[in-house]
């Protein structure tokens, strides 16, 4: 049996169209965040003529394992660990840092993405990269480490702005005081728009579940908005208007269009009865389950049409005490 | 079982690599009508469907489906599968038909999700 594909390291390997498709967030962030955003500012500098004996206790007390050489503020070289334990087999440690440092050096620049420094990890084998400004004046210092945490800061900010958003949202109730809050939402709905139908309607789920709505009223909700959603797409000459009024005890669901009109409604709501034309079966729609879905979904479904004018369908969802959205949470403080 | 075993139990090649696969299957259903997905399906299925559209996601998305199974190894478009991706819906193809997996899922052990529908005397 095949077994799964699962997204493996590149490791710096070239990116085949196939493995193209499998750009994770991860790598998103790596273009999003620039060198800046996660390098080290503070750097600790030698200069060349510093014996390597005095960079010992340096590396040791800072954890570092290399250090860029300045002269005149212009960046000659990098001194790194494995230099110095050059030098060490030698015995040369009393030698200046500028007869043992490495003075080919890989810069990258502080406006780049942070995907410029992973390249050249791996390019030149490296481990840290010092980071210049436009005028190649050393501004930093940049790490493998330093991008790990970067990128975890920046996924774990990714999750809080969803957590923040839904929290916001689920006191809007709370937070503004009236006599009666209602939030009123509206989506114009194109006819014939396969590629967007159903939109709106996500957008109503994901606004209910922000607002602190259950998953299964968010489910009803949604389910019933949908149908009606594919009809105005499906069958209106227009499109339609699609108006949610949420109060804190019901939830109210207008959906209007001016036309074609619904000639039997009596017919229209029986399981089964369908108008749809193949095209729209071939969609997977059509089925003539829509109005019953929607009726088993709501408490209260109203359904008039004109034919030649346009119909108008109400749908009403009250909400049980503990599903309601909290309004008068001061009683509960007293 | 979770929604990488069971792409193993049918065969099948995971087309959304950024969505997680560690989610726990609570049944299974197949359809290529997606009223019959709204109307009858409980929470956290996967759905087993012939149809390929963009429609397919809406309706897992509304109806709370858990993993979409393409069967007979169709493969849907880049903008659908970039859809799912955004929704964290992952989607399977698998190269069986619908029979085929849908008796390979419930020999593993995985029930239905598809509710009766009441007959419409009760409606």
């Amino acid at each position: 049996m095949p077994d799964t594909q699962e997204p493996q390291g590149r490791q710096g390997r070239e990116v085949t169209d196939a493995e193209a498709r499998e750009i994770s967030r991860v790598e998103e962030l790596s273009y999003e965040l620039r060198i800046s955003d996660t390098m080290t500012r503070d750097v600790k500098t030698c200069t060349p003529s510093t014996p390597i004996s005095g960079l010992l206790e340096i590396l040791r007390v800072r954890h570092m394992s290399g250090l860029p050489v300045l002269e005149n503020n212009e960046l000659i070289g990098i001194i790194s660990i494995e230099d110095i334990v050059h030098a060490m087999e030698q015995n040369d440690l009393a030698a200046p840092v500028s007869k043992h440092m490495s003075t080919r050096i890989y810069t990258v620049k502080e406006f780049e993405p942070v995907v410029k420094a992973i390249e050249k990890f791996s390019q030149y084998r490296v481990g840290r990269l010092p980071v210049v400004n436009e005028n190649g004046n050393l501004v930093g210092i940049i790490t493998k480490g330093d991008i790990t945490r970067g990128i975890l800061t920046a996924l774990q900010k990714d999750y809080k702005v969803e957590e923040v958003r839904r929290y916001r949202a689920s006191h809007l109730f709370e937070d503004i005081t009236s006599d009666r809050t209602s939030l009123i939402m509206r989506y114009n709905i194109k006819a014939g728009d396969y590629q967007n139908g159903g939109q709106a309607s996500s957008n109503i789920k994901r606004a209910l579940l922000r607002l602190g709505a259950s998953p299964q009223l968010a489910r009803q909700c949604g389910i019933a908005i949908y149908e009606a959603e594919m009809n105005l797409v499906i069958h209106t000459t227009e499109g339609g208007i699609i108006r949610m009024q949420i109060d804190p005890t019901r939830i109210l669901m207008q959906v209007t269009d001016s036309g074609p009109g619904i000639p039997d409604i009596s017919l229209a709501l029986q399981a089964g009865w369908s108008t749809a034309s193949q095209e729209v079966r071939n969609m997977g729609f059509g089925a003539g389950m829509g109005l019953s879905n929607m009726r088993r979904c709501v408490d209260r479904l109203e359904l008039e049409s004109t034919p030649g004018k346009g119909t108008r369908l109400i749908m009403e969802i009250l909400l049980s005490p503990d599903e309601s959205f909290k309004e008068d949470k001061e009683e509960d403080n007293l | 079982m979770n929604i990488k075993e069971m792409v193993k139990i049918i065969g099948g090649t995971v087309l959304t690599p950024q969505v997680a696969l560690d989610r726990e299957i609570k049944g299974g259903c197949g359809a290529d009508l997606m009223s019959d997905v709204l109307a009858s399906v409980k929470p956290e299925a996967v759905l087993l469907t012939g149809l390929c559209n963009i429609q397919v996601v809406r309706t897992a998305q509304m109806a709370d489906i858990c993993a979409i199974v393409f069967v007979r190894g169709k493969i849907p478009h880049p903008d659908i599968i970039a859809l799912a991706e955004r929704e964290s819906i992952p989607l399977i193809t698998s190269p069986f038909g619908t029979f085929e997996l849908s008796g390979r899922l419930y020999k593993a052990g995985l029930s239905s999700s598809e509710t009766v529908i009441p007959s419409e005397n009760n409606a």
